[in-house]
């Protein structure tokens, strides 16, 4: 079977991504410095940085650490804004066929509310609702984390978005169904899961944290199995479409994420390791297809 | 494209202990290269999934060669360490913007402070005029030599006095009556920070190399960020290390810690 000729396409909620592959927020800028190493007209989509209503300073460094196969951050958003935002990066992505998914950060609902209203005339295809950020005190993560906060944001922004809204879950929970139910009922058309766990670490020298904000969000190959864990449940949960994230390096690994039920996956740390990252999950994804004839991801979707 | 490239380990010796100079065959990097520039380089186990940023210590343009000299003080650089002649390693770059060689400066003060000292040999090549170099070790000086062969004059600092001067490198250039045009530095931040105080009292415009954990090395997640003042000490930005950097103007940067 020719490569070439296999159907990658998925549908998020009425929009076509060419094929299941999309970055990880806040690990891939807004794709100037990939698109340096990497063709972006071959990514599905590209999923930018969190951006807020006004720009964002973000914590102290250190904001990095790493850990046993993965690391540790600490960046807390930092953003020039949304204003920014369209001004310099929507034109600079609109170059590329890709579908451009926006993450929306907020430290209150009517925050939030106000970033998607500027977006909702903004020429982009979906809208990411951030509700998970570990680093962000205000806000940011008890929005991810209580189940009627979740439920409040996601119906209240809901009326703002003229794209499609995505939420991103929060993996910081007892029971990340409950969550993800309650969003679906506050209107969310697809989940994105999972955002980083939170997490230390310390340096036994100096007798203190490494990184300057004490804790932050876990990423990596390290936490891919509680990732595939919670779209698994997810997928059983609810009938949204899922993007699946967290630790995904290589077609293998993103093969496990459609096998749990995602319906596209997104590349985040790897690209620190390797910038190529997203391209070879991709073109992994389709050796995986021609070894096994597949002709479409819907036969291997959301099977186990 | 840009891409990592498979360097080839020219040679990989111990130059003091647990410093390690590497020289790496890379045609591509070598002529782009420019001083205080720095490459990232990749562990190969997996375990270990960051860049280790490292400073580009001396370039060879004809042979298509970089030096890198780095002290072993983790587990990466540990790795790095044990790379035998004719092995290869993973390596991006150039990455950062280098020093801002001012060739009109005709007295040049060189200040570099440990494993802070590499990136100051091939910036040392470029300068016009005279140049003194100020180095800060706690107790054993390194690159010495190298700064010797160039034409430069060395004076060093160390804590426990075993070579040069006993204290540190503030001490040292306090001592010496140093004057200069222009500072060019790299080493820790408090030893910046003290040495910028120094410059901005003595009217002297001065460079400074900073270091931050990082990520990606190439910009894109916002990691490796230090405060930049936009206008006085309360307007300022967090700028990247990586793309901004690593070099900045003393003057620009907020020394609060
Ligand atoms: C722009 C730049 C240039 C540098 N140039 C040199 C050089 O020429 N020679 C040299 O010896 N060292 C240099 N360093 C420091 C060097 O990057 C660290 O010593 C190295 O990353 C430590 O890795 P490790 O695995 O041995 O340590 P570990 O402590 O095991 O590393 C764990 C993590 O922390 C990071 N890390 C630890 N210490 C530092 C540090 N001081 N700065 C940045 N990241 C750190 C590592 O990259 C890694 O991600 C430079 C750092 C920067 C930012
Ligand atoms: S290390 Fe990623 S932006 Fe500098």
């Amino acid at each position: 079977m020719n490569k070439e000729n296999l159907n990658l396409k998925v549908d998020i909620a009425g929009v076509e991504l060419k094929n299941p592959i999309t970055t990880a927020s806040g690990t891939f800028g807004s794709g100037r410095e990939y698109g340096e190493f990497i063709d972006l007209n071959q990514l599905g989509a590209v999923t930018v940085k969190g951006v807020s209503s006004i720009p964002w300073k973000g914590n102290p460094a250190p904001r990095i650490a790493e850990t046993y196969g993965g690391m540790l951050n600490s960046v807390g958003l930092q953003n020039p804004g949304v204003e920014e935002f369209i001004k310099n990066d929507i034109p600079f992505l609109r170059q590329y066929d890709t579908k451009i998914i926006v993450n929306v950060a907020g430290k209150s609902i009517p925050e939030y509310c106000e970033v998607v209203e500027r977006l909702s005339s903004a020429d982009i295809d979906l809208i990411e609702l951030n509700i998970s950020c570990p680093n962000v005190k205000e806000g940011g993560v008890t929005f991810g984390t209580d189940v009627k906060m979740a439920h409040k944001v996601t119906k209240e922004v809901k009326r703002y978005a003229k794209q499609p809204l995505i939420v991103k879950l929060s993996p910081n929970v007892t029971d990340i169904t409950e969550i993800a139910r309650a969003v679906v009922e506050g209107g969310a058309d697809a989940i994105s899961l999972i955002n980083t766990l939170l997490g230390m670490a310390i340096d036994i020298h100096k007798r203190k944290p490494i990184l300057a904000n004490v804790v932050g969000g876990f990423s990596g190959p390290a936490i891919k199995p509680v990732a595939l864990r919670m779209v698994y449940q997810v997928a059983k949960a609810v009938s949204v479409p899922i993007i699946g994230m967290g630790g995904i390096a290589t077609g293998e690994d993103a093969i496990e994420f459609l096998l749990a039920g995602a319906k596209a996956v997104a590349v985040g740390t790897a690209n620190f390791r390797n910038p190529r990252a997203s391209i070879d999950v991709l073109e992994g994804i389709k050796e995986y297809m021609k070894l096994y004839g597949i002709k479409s991801l819907d036969e291997i979707r959301a099977i186990i | 494209m840009k891409e990592i490239k498979n360097a080839l380990v020219v040679d990989n010796k111990l130059i003091s202990p647990n410093i390690y100079s590497m020289t790496l065959d890379i045609k591509d990097i070598a002529q782009k290269a420019k001083a205080g520039q720095f490459v990232n380089l990749y562990c190969k186990a997996e375990s270990r999934l960051l860049p280790r940023p490292i400073s580009i210590c001396e370039i060879d343009k004809e042979k298509g060669r970089i030096v890198l000299v780095y002290g072993v003080v983790g587990k990466g650089t540990e790795e790095f360490g044990n790379i035998k002649r004719g092995e290869s390693i993973e390596v991006l770059g150039p990455l950062g913007n280098g020093f801002m060689i001012d060739e009109t400066k005709r007295k040049n003060i060189i200040v570099g402070g440990g494993l802070g000292t590499p990136p100051l040999v091939e910036l040392v090549k470029h300068l016009k005029g005279e140049v003194d170099v100020y180095l800060g070790f706690r107790s054993q000086a390194m690159l010495i030599e190298e700064f010797e062969k160039i034409g430069a004059r060395v004076h060093i600092a160390t804590d426990d006095g075993l070579e040069g001067f006993k204290g540190n490198v503030l001490e040292l250039l306090k001592n010496n009556n140093a004057v200069g045009d222009i500072i060019y530095s790299c080493g820790p931040k408090p030893m910046l920070k003290a040495v910028a105080g120094w410059a901005k009292n003595n009217n002297i415009p001065m460079q400074v190399s900073l270091e931050e954990r990082m990520a990606c090395g190439i910009g894109a997640c916002v990691g490796c960020v230090c405060k930049v003042k936009e206008k006085d000490e309360q307007d300022w930005q967090h700028k990247k290390v990586c793309k901004d950097g690593p070099v900045f103007w003393s003057d620009e940067v907020v020394w609060d810690e």
